[in-house]
């Protein structure tokens, strides 16, 4: 059997569960063994019938009096116990905040390798599964080997596509109730506290207009919120134009910040470095703006314009304008 | 307070990265090297967190003889002291990074109160030698932390979920692994890279674990569209054509 871990929130499974469940089956065809899934709390019927959908059979929900919230490490002694009982060949989690850290803590707990940030599986022969993990933030493919019982690995969130199976099933929910000490709660959330920023996120953004070095400052960052707002879009930034204190980190974009895939992006004075780009390669189409014909940026971008953006940025601002009116 | 940061040094990557012919590393005749952002946040948490408090902080590295240059980075940011785990150099997996880390920290002359790592490590992004050192050692963590405050004995770290934070209370000593945007970090003065320059180094030289372990077979660019861009314009002049694009995509 493989097992792959889920998460779900407002009654669905959340999209890198359905992720991971899409690599966790082929896995389990190319061990030629059922799909199971574990999942926390009381698992809605409606998230079951979507994993059915998946090709999973059976779905543990773990209650426990302790487990008011998300807990680490109560998450990761419950999967283990699942895996003394079930005997996973492999246990596929999304690589998620929640879902690598409860792995990371499994691997600990119960002694054994983790593989994180894979993309593909290859079940192989007898020397362990071959796969492929993405490093440097996706600009980096590593082949790599794990042999162990059972072998963890995380996906890699936003990487592969999530399909049903062809052929759908029906899966059944069974509840089930680790063994777990007050000292497994040590770490579990305590609360959670709403940010107060307005506008549209970045994340979520259809034109995202990024400003780097060559922004040349804070202030002239006004011409790209304003190309942003026309175009109802967010301003996003380089890592450079961060460091210079220009913008705060959250707009950040790249393999230490944000990760977008808007319709449109627009980096203007960035030169595209690789951690730089890792973060907007999703992006549907992307207009690049620079001076230096020889950018990196310029060979990665859909468009290009080769000129100072302080000259060209308030004169798109301007015909944009008229057109509204 | 004591507090410990662990960083790695890794190159710097520019626009493309080139692999060695045997496909097992980087290039990096080139290239200059770094730590990763998360870590320097790190270094600098635990910098910020020993001066408020009067006690030490510490960083430390696993890696090749040249890693000492991070090393000093740390001391420049104001780390106290330093400890160098000494390799070949040789790319080592997450179990036997962790377990010599953890070695290291329980041979160190100090005992840490928190202790730092990065959420992932910039080359390699295995996800868990934090949270391995800290089973190890014995010791609660939470990753990827974005803000970090101190309540008596307790660490108070919150992390960004969509639309807010969500906050953990651990007892101290405890373990975090955290991301850039934690803090700003501090600049090293020109004259503190001349003192770091002469500050001592703390070196061992760890045994490679036998552990089983995630093994790289080899290392792979992956493959890209490379088609040129479509040059719109030169100049100011651009703008109309600009506009004309962001109407054929339908954005306006
Ligand atoms: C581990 C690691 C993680 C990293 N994570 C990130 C990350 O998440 N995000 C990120 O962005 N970076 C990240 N970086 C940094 C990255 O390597 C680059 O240093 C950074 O992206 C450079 O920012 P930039 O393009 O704004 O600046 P530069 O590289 O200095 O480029 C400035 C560009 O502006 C152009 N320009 C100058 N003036 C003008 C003008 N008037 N009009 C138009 N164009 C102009 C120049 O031709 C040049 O192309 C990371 C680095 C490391 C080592
Ligand atoms: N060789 C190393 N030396 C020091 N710290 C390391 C090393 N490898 C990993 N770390 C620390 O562990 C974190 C997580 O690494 P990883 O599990 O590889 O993603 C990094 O951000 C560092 O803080």
């Amino acid at each position: 059997m493989v097992l792959v871990l889920i998460e779900h929130d407002d009654g669905a499974a959340i999209d890198t569960t359905l992720e991971a469940a899409t690599i966790a089956r082929d896995v389990a065809a190319q061990e030629d063994e059922p799909l199971e899934a574990v999942g926390f709390g009381t698992v809605p019927g409606d998230v079951a019938d979507e994993l059915g959908e998946y090709g999973v059979d059976t779905v543990f929900a773990v209650t426990h009096d302790g487990l008011t919230d998300y807990a680490p490490v109560a998450w990761a002694k419950s999967v283990r116990e699942l895996i003394d009982d079930r005997e996973p060949s492999a246990v596929i989690a999304p690589g998620t905040d929640r879902g690598g850290e409860t792995f990371a803590h499994l691997g600990a707990i119960a002694d054994l390798p983790l593989a994180a940030n894979v993309i593909e599986v290859d079940v192989g022969g007898d020397e362990g599964y071959e796969l492929t993990r993405q490093r440097w933030g996706g600009s980096l493919l590593e082949d790599a080997r794990i042999d162990a019982e059972p072998n963890l690995l995380t996906i890699v969130p936003h990487e592969v596509t999530a399909e049903p199976a062809t052929e759908a099933g029906e899966a059944t929910l069974e509840s089930y109730t680790p063994e777990l000490a007050d000292e497994d709660f040590i770490v579990q959330v305590d609360r959670r506290e709403e940010s107060d920023t307005e506008g549209v996120p970045i994340d979520q953004a259809r034109v995202v207009v990024g400003g780097g070095r060559g922004v040349g400052s804070a202030e002239d960052f006004d011409q790209l919120e304003e190309l942003a707002d026309l175009l109802n879009g967010a301003v996003g930034s380089s890592r450079a134009a961060v460091n210079e204190g220009w913008r705060p980190h959250d707009d950040q974009i790249g393999q230490t910040g944000n990760k977008i895939a808007p319709e449109l992006y627009i980096p203007a004075g960035i030169s595209g470095a690789v951690q730089h780009w890792v973060g907007c390669k999703g992006s549907e189409n992307v207009l690049a703006i620079n001076t230096d014909p020889e950018a990196a940026i310029i060979g990665k971008a859909d468009y290009a314009v080769i000129a100072d953006l302080h000259e060209v940025v308030p004169e798109i601002n301007r015909i944009l304008k008229e057109k509204h009116r | 307070m004591n507090t410990l940061a662990c960083i790695k040094r890794v190159p710097e990557t520019g626009a493309k990265i080139v692999l060695t012919d045997d496909n097992q590393a980087i290039d990096t005749t080139s290239l200059g090297f770094t730590i990763s952002p998360h870590e320097e946040c790190g270094v600098e948490e635990a910098v910020q967190l020993a001066e408020e408090t009067g006690g030490t902080a510490t960083v430390l590295t696993l890696g090749s003889p040249e890693a000492d240059e991070q090393l000093r980075t740390g001391i420049a940011m104001g780390a106290d002291e330093a400890i160098h785990l000494e390799t070949d150099g040789e790319q080592w997996g997450p179990r036997a990074t962790a377990s010599a880390i953890a070695e290291g920290i329980e041979a160190a002359d100090e005992s840490f109160d928190l202790l730092f790592f990065g959420n992932e490590s910039a080359d390699q992004e295995n996800y868990q030698v934090g949270v391995r050192v800290a089973h190890t050692l014995g010791l609660p963590i939470v990753t990827g932390i974005k803000n970090v405050e101190i309540d008596g004995d307790t660490v108070v770290a919150e992390r960004e979920i969509s639309g807010g934070t969500e906050v953990f209370e651990l007892p101290i000593p405890a373990v975090l692994t955290v991301k850039e945007g934690l803090n700003s970090p501090r600049y090293p003065s020109m004259r503190s890279k001349m003192q770091a320059r002469r500050a001592e180094v703390a070196t061992a030289t760890p045994e490679r674990s036998e552990a089983n372990d995630v093994e790289m077979i080899e290392l792979e660019t992956p493959e890209r569209d490379d088609s040129p861009a479509e040059v719109l314009g030169e100049g100011p002049e651009a703008a109309e054509d600009v506009v004309a694009v962001l109407e054929e995509l339908e954005v306006i």
